[in-house]
């Protein structure tokens, strides 16, 4: 049984079914520290915007780690972070269903308005 | 006063760069991917403190500069207290160090920010931030080591048994330093030692006994380990001077 925590893949490696850096089915040990997904405000006003995942024991280590791992290069006044667990995904199985018969509803843009120049970010 | 203020700029480097040295041990070693990265960035800020410190010891010396004093004087010429140069390969050992290292600089350049020296209190006002940052990374750990498992609280317990007879020397003034500071060691001692006490208890950790302190690196007279330690991050400038990246 390999060390679970963290799976190398060296170069040169012929990766085995499950091991390396890829997406598997296995349950995430008992040790192993929880998914949180990160989310970093650039500069007041504007969103946070999806960055990146990380590892973390609890929120706290959490925030920390995205301040080390994901504002080095001044890039964020806030952050936001969620265990990876609590988000639910659509299904890619439903996108026909779902996003397609968006597509010929052209009328459902507002690109009628004309917008004054002092209004950024829309 | 003008030598005095050198000894002082130079010390005050010497502990942040030795310290960033032995941090950036764990460059591509940390426990995870997250901590390797916080680890190396705090050592990246070491290093930058040392060199404000450098520099503007530099400029007071004169026909000098910063990249010289850091790789090309000797063993006896560093002032850096014992507890940075020690070589650890255990992560509680090195995030208490770094608490009570930090703990310190804390405090230190609290007060240096309203030196009456302006370059002084202008570097202690610019590197705060950072070393505010350094200490709650830390004391977190310092607190999640020693209130977490049997095994980390054994390691983070053994690890403070160790380190407090390094501690002592971080308060021990030098001439150098009573003539640039007074007797404000003496008087940040009492709030390092609060600030530790309460950090400990919330790790449910034993505080240690009065113990022998041990000291000498503010004076230049080192352990073994600093002269692999110089020896290693001076090889470069040494073997192939005034070499650019």
């Amino acid at each position: 049984m390999k060390s679970s925590f963290i799976i190398k893949q060296f170069y040169g490696d012929i990766p085995d079914a499950g091991s390396g850096n890829q997406t598997s089915n296995h349950a995430a040990s008992k040790n192993d520290w929880p998914l949180w997904e990160v989310f970093i405000r650039s500069k007041q006003g504007l969103d946070h915007k999806h960055v990146g995942s990380l590892h973390a024991a609890d929120a706290q280590m959490a925030i920390e780690n995205a301040r080390d791992v994901y504002t080095r290069r001044m890039e964020g006044v806030s952050i936001w972070v969620v265990e990876s667990k609590h988000i639910h995904a659509s299904n890619p199985d439903d996108a026909g269903s779902f996003y397609e018969p968006a597509k010929d509803k052209i009328y459902r843009h507002p690109t009628f308005y004309d917008l004054p120049d002092e209004l950024n970010h829309m | 006063m003008s030598q005095d203020l050198i000894r002082y700029c130079l010390a005050t480097a010497d502990n942040a760069l030795i310290l960033g040295q032995r941090n950036a041990e764990w460059c591509g070693h940390g426990p995870v991917l997250e901590q390797d990265i916080a680890i190396t960035n705090i050592s990246l800020d070491l290093i930058g403190q040392a060199r404000l410190f450098y520099q503007y010891a530099a400029e007071l010396i004169g026909d000098t500069d910063e990249d010289k004093l850091a790789f090309l004087r000797t063993e006896r010429e560093f002032n850096n207290v014992l507890l940075v140069e020690l070589p650890v390969n255990d992560w509680s050992y090195t995030t208490l160090r770094q608490y009570f290292f930090s703990q310190y600089q804390q405090l230190l350049f609290e007060q240096l920010s309203r030196h009456s020296d302006p370059q002084i209190a202008a570097i202690a006002q610019k590197t705060k931030k950072e070393v505010d940052y350094h200490v709650t990374w830390s004391r977190d750990w310092v607190i999640r080591l020693g209130d977490g498992t049997t095994e980390s609280h054994e390691r983070i317990q053994y690890a403070l048994t160790d380190w407090w007879g390094y501690t002592g020397e971080l308060f021990k003034a030098t001439d150098y330093e009573t003539s640039i500071i007074g007797t404000l060691l003496t008087d940040i001692y009492t709030k390092w030692h609060e600030a530790v006490e309460a950090t400990l208890q919330e790790a449910t950790l034993l505080m240690p006994e009065k113990t022998f302190m041990h000291q000498g690196g503010k004076s230049g007279i080192h352990t073994e380990h600093m002269g692999r330690l110089l020896a290693e991050m001076q090889y470069m400038q040494r073997t192939y001077p005034n070499s650019q990246w």
